[in-house]
């Protein structure tokens, strides 16, 4: 996750609140969504960004994830996401993102 | 779960981009307060 978006991110939890927030990703692979995941939940692992040592414990879902998707409303589904949701291996990206969020989410 | 959250969206260009998935959690009655549409890898 890039540098900057690390510095929105921590900012929106102190803005909003880290109960109130909630992260929503879109990533392709399933190693870089967990990546992502893990970022705004634990911290940085790499210890390059801003949220190195931070542990938010956000809320964190994927897009794909069901628990997500049945909030949504069906038709916009359908016209913004089914098409990649055939394409993307969405059983792996979500056993990824879950890992992570049971883990290290306070507020999922 | 989202209704009435503030929602922070990273897209994909590769997977699902941001104001797609803006649209939907929208739909879901929750306030999107940041999208991007980053390269993850």
């Amino acid at each position: 996750m890039d540098l900057e978006n690390q510095q929105r991110v921590k900012d929106l939890a102190e803005k909003h609140g880290k109960d109130n927030l909630v992260v929503i990703l879109g990533g392709a692979e399933a190693e870089a969504s967990g990546l992502a995941c893990e970022t705004v939940t634990n911290g940085d692992p790499t210890f390059a960004g801003p949220l190195a040592g931070v542990q938010l414990g956000l809320a964190c879902y994927h897009i794909l994830e069901p628990e997500i998707k049945e909030e949504i409303d069906p038709d916009v589904y359908e016209e913004q996401v089914s098409m990649m949701e055939m394409v993307l291996d969405v059983d792996e990206i979500a056993d990824e993102v879950s890992t992570y969020r049971e883990k290290y989410s306070e507020f999922a | 779960m989202l209704e009435g959250k503030k929602v922070a969206i990273l897209g994909d260009r590769d997977g699902v981009p941001g104001p797609a998935i803006k649209e939907c959690i929208e739909s879901a009655g929750a306030e999107v307060v940041f999208t991007t549409t980053e390269c993850f890898v």
